[in-house]
C-alpha cells in the first residue's frame, strides 16, 4: 500500500459530497500520486495521460471509515479472516477499518497488534488500524499494557463487545489514557440486567417470550460512563448506543461541554424489534434491536449531532453458530457489504438523513474519533475515494457477499444504492463490473 | 362399544391452509373453531368407547422432546396411534448437542426416518418456527419455552366450551407465573379470539402491566377478581425458567394465590377449576379443590388427546383422499 501509484485519475461529472469541506455539488476530482490533487482542476493542469471516469449521476465521496470491525483473526477464522473482511469492506465502500480487540487471544499485547497489521498489509486491500484491549485478557480486571499497545500502533482501546462493567477499572483507564490521547470505546450495558437476554424488553418480547434485555440496562451504564468522563476528562466514545434514554443523556452531557463522542450501529437504525417475530437468529444482536420510538430518537440524535458516528457493527458469525436455537446462537450481524446501502435505503431515501450528514457520520466523524488522516477529499489528503450509484437497485443474496460469514438478515431484500468504485491511497482497489 | 363404522368424519375443511401448527397467535377464530369442532367429534367418539380410526394409516409422527414431558408426549403418541399412524420417539433432556449434533441436524435425521410430522418441545422460543423453516414435513409445536403451547390452549378452551357451550362473554382468569407461561400466551390468543374476557393474575414480578397491551386485564390480587370469574386456570410456577426468584417463598405464594376451600366459597357457584399440570398440590391448588366437584383437570387431559388428533389430521389429512370418507 506504500507504493505510490503511477496512474492518474480524473473523476468527472459526479456529485462530490465532502462534509469536511462543506462540499456538495457537481465537480471533478483529480487523483495523482496517491493523493487528492485537486477539485475542479483547470484543463491546463490535467496531465495528458490521465484515466477518466464518467461519474454522471453518481456520488463521489471520501472512503468510509468503520470504527470497531470484527475481522476474526486470530482465533475466529471460521467467522472471518482479515483477507475476506477487508474485501467485504471494499465492496461496501470502506477504505479504513479499526479492527476490534475481541480476537482469541485478544489484542492485549504489542505482538498481537503487530500480527494484525502484518496480516492486513499482506491482504493489501483497505487500511486496517488496530484497537487494543483496555484490560488484560479483555477480562475487565486489570489494565492492559496500554502504553505498549499504543507504541505498537493501537489507535484506540476497547474491550468491546464486552462492556466495561468494572467502574473502578473504567475510571482508571480514562485517567491512564490521558497520557496517550487515545480514545476508550465502551459499549454501555449493565450485564446483570441483561443476563441470558436475547431481545429488547417490550411489547414484541412479551408476545414472543424471548428473554428480555431492558433499555435501562444501557441507560444506567451510559449515565455512569458520562459521569466518570466529566470527572476524569479524556476521550470516551460510546461505540453503539441504542436507546432513547442514552441519546437524551448524551445530549444533556454534550450541552454541558463533555467531550464524549457516540456511535450507533446501522442495524439499530434499520430494524426494529418486530423483526424478531421471525425468530431469525440473524436479528439477534447486542445492543438489541429496539422499538420504533428508540429508533426515532436515534435518528433525531444523528441529525442534531448528539450521535456522531454510524458504524457497520460488523460481527460475522459462521453459519453453524447461527443455525441454533435463539438462546444458543451468538449475537452478531454481518454488515460490511451492505451497511452503506442500508443507510441509503432506510435513511436517505425516506428523507430521514441527508447525504452530507450520512457521509459525515460514516467517514469524517469516525476518522476524527480515531484520530486518523481520513474522511475527507481535501486536496493533499490521501486519495481514499468512493463512487456510489445512488439509484442502483440490488437484491441481497448472502452467499454473494464478500464476508466469510453470511449472517445477514437481508436475504432477498432489495436495497437501493451501491458502491461502484473504490480507491485506497490512489490505487483503484475495487470496481463493480 | 362404538366402531369405526359409526364415526362420521367431518368433511376436510377446504379453507384449512396450514401445514404447521406453531401457535394460536396466527390462527383466526374460524380456524380455532374448526380445530375445536373436529376435536369435539373425536372426543365424543372415544367417550362412546370407539376404537382406533384408520385416518392416518401409513403416516409417521415423530415426537421430538428436548425438554422433559410425560403427559404431552404420551398424549401426542396416543393421538397418533389412535389415528393409525406410526410413531418415533426421541427425547433428550437439555441440549441435543451432547454428541456435538445441532438441534436442527437431530430433527433432520428424524425426518429422514420418514416422519410426516414432527412434534417438537424445546426450552427456547421460536424452535418450532426454526424447524418449520428447515424441514419439509409438518411441524407441531408442543411447547417452545415460554412462547406458545397451542394444543394446550386448544384443550383448555375445548374443556370450557364443553361445559359452557360458548366462550363469548365468559371471564377466564389465568393465575400464577404468567411471564414464563406458554400456556398463558396460547390461552390468551385463543380465548380473546373466541370472545372471552381474560384476566392475568399473579405477583407483580410475574405479571407486568404491559400485558394489558395484549387486551387482557392485569390483577395482582386473586381475592379481588375471584367473584367475577367463570373459569380459573391455575398455572404452575416455572421455577426452572426463573433467573432470579420472583417472590419471597412458596408459602407466601400459596397464601396469596392458592385456590383453597375458603376461596372456593367466595367463587361463583358454577366456577370451573382448571390446571395445565403437572399440579403442585399445596402451592397453586389444595387437594380438596383439585379433587373437588368443580375441577375439570382430568377432563383436560382426555381432551388433550382429541385436540392432538384433530391437529394431526388437519395437518396431514389433506395428503390423504379420505377427506370425506365414512367408516
Amino acid at each position: 500500500m506504500n507504493r505510490v501509484p503511477d496512474t492518474t485519475w480524473l473523476i468527472e461529472n459526479g456529485r462530490i459530497v465532502d462534509p469536511a469541506q462543506s462540499l456538495d455539488r457537481k465537480g471533478r476530482l483529480l487523483i495523482r500520486d496517491g493523493l487528492v490533487a485537486a477539485i475542479d482542476p483547470s484543463d491546463g493542469d490535467l496531465p495528458n495521460n490521465c484515466h477518466r471516469v464518467d461519474a454522471d449521476g453518481w456520488i463521489v465521496a471520501p472512503g468510509l471509515v468503520d470504527l470497531a470491525t470484527e475481522l476474526g483473526e486470530p482465533g475466529h477464522e471460521e467467522d472471518e479472516t482479515i483477507e475476506t473482511g477487508t474485501q467485504a469492506a471494499l465492496a461496501g465502500g470502506y477504505t479504513s477499518l479499526a479492527c476490534s480487540a475481541n480476537t482469541d487471544p485478544p489484542i492485549d499485547t504489542a505482538a498481537a497488534v503487530e500480527f494484525v497489521r502484518q496480516k492486513a498489509a499482506r491482504a493489501d486491500r483497505c487500511r486496517v488500524y488496530v484497537i487494543g484491549c483496555v484490560s488484560k485478557g479483555r477480562e475487565g480486571e486489570e489494565l492492559a499494557e496500554i502504553g505498549s499497545l499504543v507504541e505498537a500502533g493501537a489507535i484506540a482501546l476497547s474491550d468491546s463487545p464486552r462492556p466495561l462493567n468494572n467502574t473502578a477499572l473504567l475510571r482508571r483507564a480514562l485517567e491512564y489514557c490521558l497520557m496517550f490521547d487515545k480514545p476508550i470505546l465502551d459499549r454501555p450495558e449493565v450485564p446483570s440486567l441483561t443476563r441470558g437476554g436475547v431481545m429488547h424488553e417490550g411489547l414484541t418480547q412479551l408476545s414472543v417470550a424471548l428473554a428480555p434485555m431492558p433499555a435501562e440496562a444501557e441507560d444506567l451504564a451510559t449515565s455512569r460512563d458520562l459521569r466518570l468522563l466529566e470527572t476524569t476528562g479524556g476521550r470516551l466514545h460510546l461505540s453503539c448506543i441504542s436507546t432513547r434514554g442514552s441519546t437524551e443523556l448524551v445530549h444533556r452531557s454534550k450541552n454541558r461541554g463533555t467531550q464524549v463522542t457516540v456511535g450507533v450501529r446501522i442495524g439499530n437504525l434499520c430494524f426494529d424489534d418486530e423483526r424478531l417475530r421471525s425468530f431469525d437468529s440473524n436479528y439477534k444482536v447486542n445492543p438489541p434491536l429496539r422499538s420504533q420510538d428508540h429508533i426515532d430518537a436515534l435518528i433525531e440524535g444523528l441529525n442534531d449531532q448528539t450521535i456522531d458516528v454510524i458504524t457497520a457493527g460488523h460481527q460475522p458469525r459462521a453459519l453453524e453458530k447461527k443455525m441454533q436455537e435463539l438462546d444458543a446462537a451468538p449475537f452478531g450481524m454481518s454488515t460490511l457489504d451492505t451497511a452503506l446501502s442500508q443507510v441509503i435505503t432506510y435513511l436517505i431515501e425516506p428523507n430521514k438523513l441527508s447525504w452530507s450528514r450520512a457521509i459525515e457520520c460514516l467517514s469524517y466523524m469516525p476518522a476524527k474519533v480515531l484520530g486518523i488522516p481520513a474522511g475527507t477529499l481535501t486536496p493533499g489528503s490521501a486519495a481514499d475515494v468512493i463512487i456510489i450509484d445512488p439509484r442502483a437497485k440490488w437484491t441481497v443474496e448472502p452467499s454473494e457477499l464478500h464476508s466469510c460469514s453470511h449472517n445477514s438478515p437481508l436475504k432477498g431484500e432489495v436495497l437501493s444504492g451501491r458502491v461502484q468504485m473504490v480507491w485506497v491511497g490512489g490505487h483503484r482497489k475495487f470496481w463493480r463490473q | 362399544m362404538s366402531h369405526a363404522s359409526d364415526f362420521v368424519l367431518p368433511k376436510y375443511p377446504a379453507s384449512w391452509q396450514h401445514r404447521h401448527l406453531l401457535g394460536l397467535e396466527n390462527l383466526s377464530a374460524g380456524e380455532i373453531t374448526t380445530l375445536l369442532d373436529i376435536a369435539e367429534g373425536f372426543s365424543n367418539y372415544f367417550r362412546g368407547g370407539g376404537s382406533k380410526l384408520p385416518l392416518l394409516t401409513g403416516f409417521t409422527v415423530a415426537n421430538l422432546f428436548f425438554e422433559n414431558s410425560t403427559r404431552t408426549r404420551n398424549s401426542f403418541s396416543l393421538a397418533a396411534k389412535r389415528l393409525g399412524a406410526d410413531t418415533i420417539e426421541f427425547s433428550s433432556s437439555g441440549s441435543s448437542v451432547a454428541k456435538g449434533e445441532t438441534f436442527i441436524d437431530t430433527a433432520k435425521t428424524i425426518e429422514s426416518m420418514g416422519a410426516d410430522a414432527v412434534v417438537v418441545r424445546h426450552a427456547t422460543p421460536g424452535t418450532a418456527q426454526l424447524l418449520a423453516r428447515h424441514l419439509d414435513c409438518s411441524v407441531l409445536n408442543a411447547g417452545d419455552g415460554p412462547h406458545e403451547h397451542p394444543t394446550q390452549g386448544l384443550l383448555d378452551i375445548l374443556t370450557i366450551r364443553q361445559h359452557r357451550g360458548s366462550l363469548k362473554g365468559l371471564t377466564v382468569a389465568l393465575v400464577g407465573d404468567i411471564a414464563h407461561s406458554r400456556t398463558a400466551r396460547s390461552n390468551i390468543w385463543g380465548l380473546k379470539k373466541l370472545g372471552a374476557h381474560v384476566i392475568v393474575c399473579g405477583p407483580a414480578t410475574l405479571v407486568s402491566k404491559q400485558w394489558e397491551s395484549l387486551g387482557v386485564e392485569v390483577a395482582y390480587h386473586l381475592d379481588d377478581i375471584l367473584p367475577r370469574c367463570d373459569v380459573l386456570n391455575l398455572l404452575r410456577i416455572q421455577f426452572e425458567r426463573q433467573a432470579t426468584r420472583p417472590f419471597p417463598s412458596v408459602r407466601e405464594y400459596a397464601l396469596l394465590y392458592a385456590m383453597n376451600s375458603q376461596r372456593m366459597r367466595r367463587s361463583k357457584p358454577d366456577i370451573l377449576i382448571m390446571a395445565p399440570g403437572p399440579i403442585n398440590r399445596g402451592v397453586e391448588i389444595t387437594p380438596e379443590v383439585a379433587d373437588g366437584p368443580h375441577s375439570v383437570i382430568l377432563q383436560q387431559v382426555s381432551n388433550g388427546i382429541a385436540v392432538r388428533m384433530a391437529a394431526l389430521w388437519l395437518l396431514l389429512g389433506q395428503c390423504t383422499d379420505s377427506a370425506s370418507t365414512q367408516f
